[in-house]
């Protein structure tokens, strides 16, 4: 077609760059949970996937120091940039999850958190007059961090895990896991998989119909690699010349970014360089609209019943919850949750 | 018990040849040996922190055997076992018999907040066993099983410690000796470990838990007193545990684990501290172990059982014996004892006359209800009846005299047969 190249040019494939440059201009937003017991290596390993200190560990440091008797949620926001990118970038950290005797019922803060977090996205959609950038304050991506040596997922994981799963994108992982040989890592992410198919708990990524071939192959290679083990190290050290983030031991130095040591690598890629934009998609697409869709219908049932009470009238006829008052400042009261 | 020094007549003697009494501790160890020896070992940590495996690195034998692995559809153990285990082996003519007790299930649940309570139960029911056997008329024949040591496993988790450990250790350390260590010391680094090290005894200080402690008195050697202290450093001791064999870069075959990064061995001390809790347990603390778990622990539990139940110490025996002053105080004891029980008896038999009264009125009341009832009822019916006795004279013919005499004897059959 040599003669209609030139003139036939339309152009719409810069729309990628003016996407990029708007992108550059308006900066996004990323945020992350954090869910594991004291010691897991949770601030840790944030650190060292941003290269940076965010956190500081929550754990007991004096023996004077109180145990806390619930969980808490402690959210940190900090603006990182890159080559012209800046992202504000929120972790939030749950100290006290999982550190009482007993721990019935330790993940209602956390599940309560990610609620409210995709309620006031939705009173914000809501509004007549909507902002021009809604504030995404949804959590994006939990990091859920397994024991290493446990037999395989422990009861409180499982209860905890099947929540977590219905409200956001869980990526599970294991933080210590240089107390594990390479033949103990194998077989427990072997377990772990197994067990988290027969209590049907779907972790990110999921697979998606219209994914393409290379998409359906990289996520089938991040699923082999479920729960990653990985080591966190927030200290920099030379290692035959380079400066790179290990342990040094007494028997050996661990190298935190080389693939045989541990999955650092791979979390890292997978988390930022290839479905950092899967995971704020699926969160806007999936769990938010499933939250959205769910409320919106709790609020119609109410106004059906609300009505039917009027038109039946008497003054037996008292509605099961209370009236909201204005149906959109009402939204966020967000009813009951009944299934935490 | 360190014997006192002679009491004031004894003199000190000079011996001019060799007597040869010096032989005597060598007696006693034939005797022992040939009797062998028992040792009662507990180990208590979460699901897969290494019990098993240390134990059998300990001991250098499968003691545990490999855990089977159960299918994901499997129930998780609810509440906490307590199983034991025992091995007969010998070393160098020495025989002990072993004993390890497992508490599987410890920490494994939601909710742990009672995860010590078996575990206590079943010190406490070994020490009433022993407590049992020595009461018994023929004390010939005592088997031993008390506890002489927990192994409590910690979670190298570089903070201080957590919830459970601090509530099991507190409920525990006056009846066992408590032997703390951090399980998979492989996860930390050596000046972590310093720290946490520090943290955990901090915590243990400021909680006032007391746990198991090597002490030198001024009976042993310098050289025992060096080995003490230095194992008093460690302490609590950062172990691995590890039963298969690694070669070295050297060719060496030691036992440890492997690596991407680097083989850490079980027995080397600049790895972790597994040498010296193995002296500490096995060479040589082990009578002091047992000797801390007859002569303190158990002592002090039987104290505290049989004040509980009653016996109060009698120390008259030990003062100058008074007829006459004992006659009168054992007559008083008497008199009071006799004034408590006639109250008691008073009190008792009030009581029960009380509620004997009461369910009387009770019955009294439901049989008057039930007369009641049964009045009405019969009321009803007699006047039921005279009404259908009307209507049947209404429309019945005039009885004939012989049906009058038949009906008025079949009567009261007629009328009670409905």
């Amino acid at each position: 077609m040599a003669s209609n190249d030139v003139q036939d040019y339309v152009g719409f494939d810069t729309i990628t760059q003016q996407m990029e440059r708007k992108f550059l201009k308006r900066g996004f937003n990323f945020n992350v949970i954090l869910v594991g017991e004291s010691g897991m290596g949770k601030s840790t390993l944030v650190n060292s996937i941003f290269a940076s200190h965010l956190i500081d560990s929550q754990g007991r440091r004096a023996a004077q120091e109180v145990i806390r008797k619930t969980t808490e949620i402690a959210p940190v926001t900090q603006t990182l940039e890159e080559n012209g990118v800046r992202v504000r970038l929120t972790i939030v950290d749950t100290p006290g999850f999982g550190d009482q005797c007993n721990n019935e019922g330790c993940w209602v803060p956390v599940i309560k958190y990610i609620k409210d977090q995709h309620a006031a996205y939705l009173e914000r959609e809501l509004k007549p007059q909507r902002d021009r950038v809604i504030v995404d304050t949804r959590i994006h991506a939990c990091l859920y961090f397994l024991n290493p040596g446990s037999r395989g997922l422990r009861p409180l994981d499982v209860e905890v895990l099947k929540r977590l799963t219905e409200v956001t994108n869980v990526i599970p992982v294991i933080a210590k896991s240089d107390s594990m040989t390479i033949e103990e890592r194998t077989a427990f992410k072997r377990r772990i998989k197994e067990e988290l198919a027969f209590h049907r708990i779907v972790v990110f990524p999921y697979a998606c119909e219209d994914d393409s071939e290379e998409d359906r192959v990289l996520n089938a290679s991040i699923r082999e690699l479920i729960p990653f083990a990985v080591v966190g190290s927030e200290e920099v050290m030379e290692l035959d010349g380079k400066l790179v983030r290990g342990r040094r031991h007494g028997w050996g130095v661990i190298n935190i970014f080389d693939e045989n040591h541990s999955d650092f690598v791979h979390l890292r890629n997978f988390m930022l360089r290839t479905h950092l934009s899967d995971l704020v998609e699926v969160t806007a697409q999936r769990h938010y609209e499933q939250f959205r869709t769910s409320q919106l219908r709790q609020i119609k049932e109410l106004r059906a019943q609300q009505a039917a009470a009027a038109a039946t009238g008497g003054p037996h006829a008292m509605p099961t919850q209370a009236p909201p008052q204005a149906p959109v400042a009402n939204v966020m009261q967000h009813q009951p949750m009944t299934q935490v | 018990m360190k014997s006192t020094s002679g009491s004031a007549g004894a003199q000190k003697k000079k011996m001019q040849g060799y007597v040869g009494f010096s032989n005597y501790p060598n007696q006693v160890h034939r005797r022992s040996v040939k009797r062998g020896f028992n040792f009662t070992l507990m180990v208590v940590g979460e699901s897969g922190i290494g019990k098993s495996t240390l134990i059998n690195t300990l001991f250098d034998s499968k003691i545990f055997s490999d855990r089977e692995e159960m299918p994901p559809s499997a129930e998780p153990t609810k509440g906490v076992d307590v199983t034991s285990m025992s091995a007969d082996i010998q070393e160098n003519g020495v025989k002990l018999r072993l004993t390890v007790v497992d508490t599987p299930g410890f920490g494994d649940s939601i909710n742990n907040e009672d995860a010590w309570q078996p575990i206590l139960e079943n010190i406490e029911s070994r020490f009433d066993a022993y407590l049992a056997q020595e009461n018994r008329v023929n004390r010939s024949k005592i088997s031993d099983n008390r506890i002489d040591a927990v192994i409590y496993f910690i979670k190298p988790t570089g903070h201080c410690l957590r919830a459970i450990d601090i509530e099991f250790m507190k409920r525990l350390h006056t009846k066992v000796n408590l032997i703390p260590i951090v399980a998979k010391a492989d996860t930390l680094t050596a000046r972590e470990m310093e720290q946490f090290k520090a943290k955990i005894l901090a915590d243990i200080n400021y909680h006032g838990i007391q746990i198991f402690k090597p002490v030198s008195d001024e009976f042993d050697d310098p050289e025992t007193v060096a080995d003490n202290r230095e194992i008093l450093s460690k302490i609590p001791f950062a172990v691995i545990g590890s039963e298969k064999h690694v070669e070295r870069p050297d060719g060496s075959q030691v036992r440890g684990r492997r690596y991407p990064w680097g083989i850490i061995e079980v027995e080397n001390e600049n790895h972790n501290d597994f040498v010296k809790l193995r002296q500490m347990l096995l060479r040589t603390h082990m009578e002091e172990l047992k000797d801390s778990t007859d002569m303190v622990l158990y002592e002090n539990y039987r104290t505290q059982k049989l004040l509980s139940m009653g016996h109060v110490q009698d120390n008259n025996v030990f003062r100058e014996f008074n007829p006459l002053v004992q006659l009168e105080e054992e007559r008083r004891a008497h008199e009071a004892k006799m004034q408590k029980m006639e109250a008691e008896m008073t009190a008792v038999f009030q009581q029960k006359v009380q509620e004997k009264e009461s369910k009387l009125k009770q019955s009294e009341e439901e049989l008057y209800a039930r007369h009641k009832e049964m009045k009405t009822v019969l009321e009803k019916q007699r006047a039921e009846l005279d009404e259908k006795k009307k209507r049947a004279e209404a429309t019945a013919r005039p009885i004939t005299p012989m049906e009058q005499h038949a009906t008025k004897g079949k009567k009261k059959n007629i009328f009670s047969g409905f």
